[in-house]
């Protein structure tokens, strides 16, 4: 690693003042940036904790919107959204009990990785993405691979999901990594469904429209028959090729909805 | 420099550290702690699990700085108060959990807590919440016996001797 001062602030004001300076980087649960770091893909001259703001952590409901802490981790979702159990199946499944404990759903949306879950099950909710200083409709949010419309500087501090009358994600794993090859999150609510991908597209995670037009009208996995996606456009490498997650996008999207339905 | 303190099985500590000081080097370098083992230090082989405030954690994708104020509890802080081992210490030597014993003791930071959130897991459980603890020796079926030995479960029946 490069050498860096670290902050710890304990309110989401200081983090943002601490952000404030050159070249700082915010740091979630740190199980994607700590490695990126060791590997010397990001060279920040000061790394900002956010773990120990308690203001961002924690699960609570109104009506039927779940809003989740930005600094909540996997584990205390896989045990807090009962009220939302395909959310808390999908953190229940991240990486394993260690990486649980220390990764967090606001440093999974904020990183916008091509292969989280987290951002399927946000664009499938239509979730809103709390900051410090304001709010983002999803799907304004996710702008490509490892790009979101977050600035500089700016702290997921929520996230508010909307729970849907039925919803299932599938993630077909990538065996060494564990990483989603391709996920699906399928969420059904009373005016419409959505559906989410991540792990495919060189996008990174995008709405398959076909789908949610089909299922709409029909929320069976018989609806998609004759529905495919085309290779172009997909990741194409040692893990599977563009064709491939195309085909496995519809396999996983029809597994989802029979779990769902 | 950043100053760290925080309580090590039990024993407040306090050091200035870099602030790009991992767990794993903080316990390592700076308490001669080394019983935390670092094998693939990209938090996939779980050799370095402790638990930080109650919770297993990899300990080099963790910085020291993180920890300010917690209570770890590291593989040096298993051992019954008289130094004997633990009824799951015990568990791994009766039977043969560890052969090069690198992994072992992430294996146990794991199994530790694995026991305290389900205190009679099945098989299927064990070998489930085991997924980010990586043996190349034994094949895990000792391992995944010791643990459910420990747990006071009559592991006869199960696979591999």
């Amino acid at each position: 690693m490069y050498s860096f001062d670290i902050e710890t602030p304990k309110t989401v004001a200081d983090a943002v003042a601490a952000l404030g300076k050159d070249e700082a980087q915010a740091l979630g649960g740190g199980q994607t940036l700590i490695p990126s770091l060791k590997a010397r893909l990001a060279m920040p001259s000061v790394l900002v904790s956010l773990a120990q703001i308690d203001e961002i952590k924690g699960i609570s409901q109104d009506g039927d919107v779940l809003t989740i802490g930005g600094g909540t981790t996997h584990a205390e979702v896989a045990k807090g959204a009962g009220s939302y159990p395909a959310l808390a199946a999908l953190a229940a499944n991240i990486g394993d009990p260690a990486v649980r404990n220390r990764g967090t759903i606001g440093g999974s949306i904020a990183n916008n990785d091509p292969a989280a879950c987290y951002p399927a099950a946000a664009l499938a909710s239509r979730a809103t993405i709390v900051t410090n200083n304001r709010e983002i409709a999803i799907d304004d949010y996710f702008q490509g691979m490892f790009t979101t419309a977050l600035d500089e500087g700016e702290i997921v501090t929520a996230v508010k999901l909307p729970i849907p009358e039925k919803a299932s994600y599938q993630k077909f794993e990538q065996p060494a990594s564990r990483f989603a090859l391709v996920g699906v999150f399928v969420a059904k609510y009373a005016d419409g469904v959505r559906v989410a991908v991540t792990g495919a597209s060189e996008e990174g995670v995008f709405r398959w429209a076909e789908a949610e037009e089909a299922l709409s009208g029909d929320f069976s996995a018989a609806a998609l028959e004759g529905l495919t996606l085309p290779g172009d456009g997909m990741i194409n490498d040692l893990h599977g090729s563009g064709a491939y997650r195309a085909h496995l996008i519809t396999v996983m999207t029809k597994r989802a909805v029979t779990a769902a339905a | 420099m950043t100053k760290v303190t925080m309580t090590v099985n039990g024993k407040a500590v306090s050091k200035e550290v870099a602030g790009n000081t991992l767990m794993t080097e903080f316990l390592r370098d700076e308490l001669r702690l080394t019983g935390t083992h670092v094998g693939c230090d990209t938090s996939q082989c779980g050799a370095c699990v402790i638990h930080v405030n109650g919770q297993s954690v990899k300990a080099c994708t963790m910085f020291a700085a993180e920890a300010t104020g917690a209570e770890v509890t590291t593989i040096e802080g298993m051992a019954n108060a008289d130094g004997s081992l633990s009824v799951l210490q015990q568990a791994f030597q009766d039977h043969h959990g560890l052969q090069c014993g690198f992994c072992t003791p992430g294996m146990v930071m794991t199994a530790a807590k694995l026991l305290e959130e389900n205190p009679k897991p099945t098989e299927h459980e064990v070998r489930d919440y085991l997924e980010g603890n990586i043996c190349r020796c034994t094949g895990y079926h000792n391992i995944v016996k010791a643990i459910m030995a420990a747990s006071g479960q009559d592991v006869s029946s199960i696979a591999a001797e």
